[in-house]
């Protein structure tokens, strides 16, 4: 709500891509509501620490929930929000470093439970918040105020990581596409189960990939994104891991599993003929 | 000679049935009307090593687990050894024939364990062996174990009958092989039966069950010493009706999900020990930060790091108090009995929710593990309170009142942002000095709403009291009698709200001379924060792992309050 805010002081620079995700989160998140004829407070945007979380302080318009919690720990907190209470649309949006980093060790357990949450990722390929240091995403060899001499590690491949963990809906955009992001969003927060938009978003003042990402004929470069073709069926596995792991970073839905079954699902199933027990009736079974 | 108080030891290997025969005993025990305790303390590994659970008798209330061993049973050579020198003058020893013979020592004797469990067609009785031997050394009547045998053992299936009649015949030659050494011990008095209904239950239990009586609905945890049954108990219990108990993948994931569970409505809660609240650390302050209500259950060991996971120690108070980085001080209470294990989680819940925000609850593991008899609680007479609850229109600053105000429920109104940086009264970060003078005096203003704890004070007229608190505070009663025989008069203060202390416990205690706190651990880190609060308090302190002995304890009290002289005291 930080436009009319004079306290809030936080700005993203000119270009900075997560002003195109925000539009999209945004479109998405008025859809929803119209689409499911529930209140804009049905939705909960729980943010990650770093310039990509601070989204859920600039959002226009009607005012969804919001939590900026901790650095790395956005899907925990909404493992609670979402269990806490399964009515809510619960949307996390997170930065590369927040995420794949500190993050990382939250995204397995999720993907194997299935939780009902849809994930932004607004990957930069750099700390932007902290200025400018490398992140999983950052190309090897890159020079950045943390890698002097370039950096040793391999760069990671996260829509390759959230197919080998088995995300049950895996989806690709480019900030300066928001509609086409808006349609992913919507889609992530319809799937019943773990959604996982990562989105190309670049920072125009540590890593602009903007040029690398759309091409630029005049400086002979060939773009990187492309639009996944109509053909592709995004219930096929193989297809998804072939895609994934080959040359070129696709744009639009990837994988959904058509036999999702969320983690409230599983819970009602597997609990179905167990019984809750009142402190009366722990009591009755210990008496003397 | 009759006697009101025995102290029964099994020592042996870990596997070898050490625990059912310490709960066993303390079951027929309390069934037959006498008030019991169990102390237990593993090795940490499942199979094998040196293992030992105790049993306290009584016809009064126990209130520590006792110094003295009236009778040590020995299942194996190694147990004999360690414990022999705990057993008092006039103690007897019974060891396991099966496993190894001594010469007579004039104070102990063997029974074949095994070969006379298996004579009965039933070789897992061994402990009713145990059993029956040591009810003919205190004289205890064999009716008051047939009912215990027969109650445990119906359970409606095929085989009950054998197993009654296996298990009581094993009980009677464990009492003819005793008789035949010609050993016995004083009479133990016969027990007055309390009329009011009672429950064994161990200290886990009593958590779970006080979480149950607050409405819990939202649990998440990681397994860990001691804490690990309650875990357990929320996953098999707490289901259906909208509840919620998950296994997480790590204490930060656990912490995290309690804290968005605060925040979307549930009263929720997590149980750990000192290395788990260690990795909740960051998350605890952005709690305290967004105002979000929720429970911690630190069962306490021996730390640092994985430290002693089985043993018990009260070192975590200063990190409850202050488990985050930055200005902050958690709510810490701290129940002292098995019994207050269930009030102190329900005062945690209430707490929590009334002044929105987490709330530390430090148990203890001689406390979580220790079976007792306490008085059956009435859950209908029991205090709950919810949180205030934003009900008005959208636009609503969440944070804009200079103390507590309602708060927005996601799905209600009232959307607003729970932000753990410094933030304006939307909840959107902010940097402005004036504002985070207004947050943080928010903040910390929340925290007089829970100065009207109970405490209790006697003998308030003297310039000099003890104050233990937690689980210290059996042993130091019973050391406290043992002063006042002695004619000493001191003043005993005792509380389980530690942070805030009660406002008037804090008033009488800034009037004494000197304040003397038992405590198990090295530092002394309740009287550090006593003095931190202008009390002039001192601890007396042990780093054993183990609980305080109160004749050990009542010494070093005599020591310090009347330096020999039983009067004047040197403050
Ligand atoms: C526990 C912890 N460690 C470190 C930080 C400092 N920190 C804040 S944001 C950030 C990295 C942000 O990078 P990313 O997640 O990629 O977000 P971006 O700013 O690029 O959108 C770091 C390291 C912190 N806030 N908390
Ligand atoms: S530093 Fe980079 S990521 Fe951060 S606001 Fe600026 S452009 Fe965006
Ligand atoms: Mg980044």
């Amino acid at each position: 709500m930080s436009k009319k805010n004079p306290e809030y002081d936080f700005k993203w620079c000119p270009g900075c891509g997560d002003f195109g995700v925000r539009r999209a989160l945004e479109m998405a998140m008025q859809r929803w509501t119209v689409k499911t004829e529930q209140p804009i407070e049905q939705n909960v945007v729980v943010a990650g620490i770093g310039c990509s979380g601070n989204l859920v302080h600039l959002l226009e318009g009607q005012q969804p929930f919001g939590f900026h919690g901790i650095h790395g720990r956005s899907l925990p907190l909404a493992l609670g929000v979402k269990m806490g209470n399964p009515e809510l649309n619960v949307v996390v949006v997170a930065g590369d470093g927040d995420f794949l980093s500190i993050g990382g060790e939250h995204i397995a357990p999720q993907a194997a439970r299935n939780l009902n949450v849809c994930v932004v990722v607004m990957d930069n390929g750099v700390y932007g918040l902290t200025k400018g240091q490398s992140s999983p995403t950052t190309v090897e060899g890159t020079v950045t105020s943390s890698t002097p001499y370039g950096k040793m590690e391999a760069q990671v491949s996260p829509l390759h990581l959230y197919m080998t963990l088995g995300v049950s809906f895996v989806a690709s955009g480019f900030s300066s596409k928001v509609r086409e992001m808006a349609d992913l969003i919507m889609q992530g927060m319809e799937h019943p189960g773990f959604a996982i938009v990562h989105v190309q978003s670049p920072c125009t003042t540590y890593n602009n990939t903007y040029d690398v990402l759309k091409g630029d004929p005049a400086k002979g470069i060939a773009p990187v994104i492309y639009d996944i073709p109509d053909e592709h069926d995004p219930a096929d596995r193989s297809a998804a891991m072939a895609m994934v792991d080959s040359p070129g970073l696709p744009l639009g839905l990837i994988y959904q599993d058509p036999g999702s079954v969320p983690l409230e699902q599983r819970l009602a199933t597997a609990t179905v003929n167990a019984r809750s027990r009142k402190a009366e009736d722990v009591f009755d079974s210990l008496m003397i | 000679m009759k006697r009101d108080d025995f102290i029964i030891r099994f020592a042996g290997e870990g596997g070898q049935g050490m625990v059912t025969s310490a709960d066993g005993l303390a079951q027929a025990a309390s069934m037959a009307g006498f008030h019991v305790q169990t102390f237990s303390t593993f090795p940490s590994q499942i199979l094998g090593g040196p293992t030992w659970t105790q049993t306290r008798i009584s016809t009064s209330p126990v209130r520590s687990s006792g110094d003295q061993i009236d009778v040590l049973v020995c299942f194996n050579r190694e147990a004999y050894d360690t414990h022999k020198d705990e057993v008092a003058a006039d103690g007897v020893i019974i060891y396991n024939l099966g496993d190894f013979q001594l010469e007579g020592d004039g104070q102990s004797f063997g029974i074949p364990f095994e070969e006379l469990a298996k004579s009965t067609g039933n070789s897992r009785a061994e402990n009713m062996v145990v059993i029956g031997a040591f009810a003919h050394l205190v004289n205890m009547p064999q009716e008051f174990l047939d009912e215990f045998v027969t109650k445990r053992f119906s359970r409606g299936r095929a085989g009950d009958e054998e197993i009654i009649r296996s298990n009581i015949e094993a009980m009677l030659l464990g009492r003819s092989h005793a008789a035949a050494t010609g050993f016995t011990l004083a009479e133990l008095s016969p027990p007055v039966k309390p009329e009011y209904p009672q429950i064994l239950i161990k200290g886990n239990e009593a958590v779970s069950a006080g979480a149950l009586a607050a409405g819990i609905n939202f649990y998440v945890g990681y397994p860990i010493s001691p804490a690990t049954p309650i875990l357990v108990f929320m996953e098999r219990n707490l289901v259906g009706d909208g509840n919620f108990a998950y296994q997480a993948s790590s204490e930060i994931e656990a912490i995290n999900a309690v804290a968005g569970a605060g925040y979307s409505g549930q009263k929720a809660m997590t149980a750990t020990s000192g290395p788990g609240l260690s990795l909740m650390s960051e998350a605890i302050g952005m709690a305290w930060m967004t105002e979000i209500p929720f429970v911690v259950v630190n069962v306490q060991r021996g730390g640092p790091a994985t430290g002693l996971p089985t043993k018990t120690e009260q070192s975590d108070f200063q990190v409850a108090l202050h488990p985050a980085h930055g200005d902050s001080a958690i709510p810490v209470i701290a129940p002292g009995t098995v019994e207050e294990c269930f009030y102190a989680t329900v005062s945690a819940f209430n707490w929590a929710e009334r002044y929105q925000g987490p709330v530390i609850m430090l148990s203890e593991q001689m406390l979580a593990e220790r079976a007792q008899n306490i008085p059956r609680p009435d859950v209908s007479k029991v205090h709950v309170e919810d949180r205030e609850v934003y009900q008005g229109d959208n636009g609503y600053l969440r944070y804009e009142a200079r103390e507590l105000s309602p708060m927005p429920i996601p799905g209600g109104p009232g959307p607003y942002v729970a932000n753990a940086s410094e933030h304006d009264p939307f909840g959107d970060t902010t940097h402005l000095p004036h504002r985070h003078v207004h947050m943080m005096e928010r903040r910390f203003s929340k925290l007089k709403l829970l100065e009207d704890g109970e405490y209790e004070a006697h003998n308030t007229d003297s310039p000099v009291a003890v104050m233990p608190w937690g689980g210290s505070k059996g042993p130091t009663e019973e050391a406290y009698e043992v002063l006042q025989g002695y004619g000493l008069n001191v003043a005993w203060y005792y509380t389980m709200y530690l942070h805030p202390l009660p406002a008037k416990l804090l008033e009488e205690l800034l009037q004494k001379d000197l304040v003397i706190v038992p405590e198990l651990n090295f530092q002394g880190q309740f009287s550090s924060y006593l003095r931190s609060l202008g009390v002039k308090a001192e601890s007396i302190t042990q780093y054993t792992g183990l609980p305080f002995n109160v004749s050990n304890l009542a010494r070093r009290l005599e020591e310090r309050l009347g330096a020999g002289a039983r009067g004047a005291v040197n403050v």
